[in-house]
């Protein structure tokens, strides 16, 4: 079976700094892959190359089966994104959000009407669907985003720091709903994340990334015997990390993750 | 990419946008403010200058159009603030991961500051008809109207976006919006005919964008008006710059999620 993901020495310079330096990730069909680093340790820039939003100065990527230069359109068809930023438009309702979405995926009035129904029952939100998303909690239009990345059955879903903010009822529900787009799509799901709980209880393979370079790959349970017998993930992140997640980390990535958990409240 | 898959695209992006004017429509009703104050009271004064030479219309008359496109401009204008907004939010970020045309996104979001701008025309042909200006109320001349308006709207949207992707924050497009929004409208035919002006700037004004504008509302609204340019010309050069404004629009766009 092919990968969901390959990358061969993908690397993105800007200027003479290098954010990701020749990583080769080769991430398993429908498994839950974690990029862990540091703020500022490329893991930001590498989901926006795989998602065509940058283009690599150099190296190759596959998604979904396609070339992210080359075919770049078709691997948009076959992948769904869900920003660290609250995405959703607050100024409309989740029908009319997910209506946008279903729309430039070019899906017919018919299969917009399944799918939708098939999104709202997924994230729970049918009974508020109507309402504006503004007046959602954090957790809620969370799922919404979920749903909108969803709605089209991608092979391929990209979360950026999916449950920041998060209270601990609300990220278990976007745990469950990730693990049941896996089960129940098939999908293969990679996400950045600084939770270390997350990364153990979600992820079946974990890379950690540090100034642009793959420290280290591995399950969580390989990644805490490395480092030692009583190991947590947390020591596995500082010994392969070199530091804290306070240490580093660029003014606008930071002023960004506070702005999101700001609006999550 | 068919052009009817291409049309539904940029129509998603401007329903969706629709649902929002249709939503919160004070925005709308805070922008007839300025119209009213230009007309009622830099009109009333400026009608009693003699000099001006308006043709065959008092000089109200005259002015109406091109306070109309005024209102367009400067509804228009500071669209490029709403996408750096969307940008901050990660909106921008999930529509350029779609599979949609750039292009159709951008054409999207033109159109529907299109429709804005049609309630902008609205809004002067109120004030206008209570001001008792002798408008043309025939389907044609209205029709060329709304369509003067809309593809004004979309040039100066447009241009705005693009000013958006080169400048990225808040606080910068501000400073350069307030910058450009009044050359714009002074180095035009608005308020006063291309002839008064010395030779510079009727070079300048040739080139804006907003005298074809003009030039195109004064013949189709006001009864005994004319284009200066004709119609033909007015809407061609229309065409012709908000194409160009899409193509380079739709090539900085992507621009805005990285």
């Amino acid at each position: 079976m092919t990968a969901a993901i390959e990358t061969r020495a993908l690397t993105r310079r800007f200027g003479s700094f290098t954010a990701v330096n020749q990583i080769d990730l080769a991430v398993p069909q429908q498994s839950i892959y974690g990029l862990l680093g540091p703020n500022g340790a490329g893991k930001s820039t590498a989901i926006k190359m795989l998602t065509t939003l940058l283009q690599p100065s150099s190296g190759t990527a596959q998604v979904a089966g396609f070339d992210i230069v080359r075919a770049p359109v078709e691997v948009r068809r076959r992948i769904g994104y869900v920003p660290q930023m609250l995405s959703a438009d607050g100024a409309l309702t989740a029908i009319e959000n997910l209506t946008l979405s279903a729309r430039l995926y070019g899906m017919s009035a018919a299969e917009r009407k399944t799918r939708i129904a098939e999104a709202l029952e997924f994230s729970g939100l049918a009974e508020v669907s109507h309402k504006l998303v503004k007046t959602y909690s954090g957790g809620m239009i969370r799922r919404l985003e979920l749903a909108q990345a969803m709605l089209h059955h991608p092979a391929v879903l990209f979360l950026d720091e999916p449950t920041i903010g998060l209270d601990p009822v609300a990220r278990r529900a976007v745990w469950e709903r990730l693990q049941a787009l896996r089960r129940d799509f098939g999908m293969t799901i990679l996400l950045t994340t600084h939770d270390m709980e997350e990364a153990d209880v979600l992820c079946d393979t974990l890379a950690i990334l540090h100034q642009g370079v793959i420290g280290v790959t591995g399950s969580p349970l390989e990644l805490k015997a490395s480092v030692g017998p009583e190991a947590t993930l947390d020591d596995v992140f500082v010994a392969f990390s070199g530091g804290t997640i306070q240490e580093s980390g660029s003014y606008r990535e930071v002023r960004q993750a506070r702005t999101t958990m700001q609006r999550l409240g | 990419m068919t052009m009817m898959r291409f049309f539904k695209e940029s129509a998603a992006v401007s329903v969706a946008e629709l649902h929002k004017i249709v939503r919160d429509p004070t925005e709308m009703f805070s922008r007839a403010i300025q119209p009213v104050l230009w007309l009622v009271i830099f009109g009333q004064v400026f009608s009693r200058v003699r000099d001006i030479p308006t043709g065959d219309v008092t000089y109200l008359a005259f002015m109406t159009p091109g306070i109309l496109a005024q209102s367009v401009l400067f509804s228009a204008i500071f669209y490029g603030i709403a996408v750096i907004w969307e940008r901050d939010l990660g909106i921008v970020q999930k529509l350029l991961v779609s599979p949609a045309h750039r292009s159709a996104l951008v054409l999207g979001k033109a159109l529907s500051a299109g429709l804005r701008g049609l309630v902008q025309a609205v809004i002067v042909y109120a004030i206008a008809w209570l001001l008792d200006i002798h408008l043309r109320w025939e389907i044609i001349p209205i029709l060329e109207v709304l369509l003067a308006v809309i593809l004004g709207s979309c040039i100066f949207s447009t241009f705005s976006l693009i000013i958006a992707c080169i400048v990225k924050t808040r606080e910068r497009f501000m400073g350069i919006g307030q910058v450009l929004t009044m050359p714009l409208f002074f180095a035009s035919n608005a308020i006063y005919p291309l002839e008064m002006m010395p030779d510079w700037l009727k070079v300048v004004a040739r080139l804006n964008p907003l005298s074809y504008l003009v030039d195109a509302l004064r013949d189709a609204m006001i009864l005994g008006g004319h284009s200066a340019h004709g119609l033909l010309l007015d809407f061609g050069i229309m065409a012709a710059v908000f194409l160009l404004m899409l193509v380079v629009a739709a090539r900085l766009y992507p621009g805005l999620a990285r």
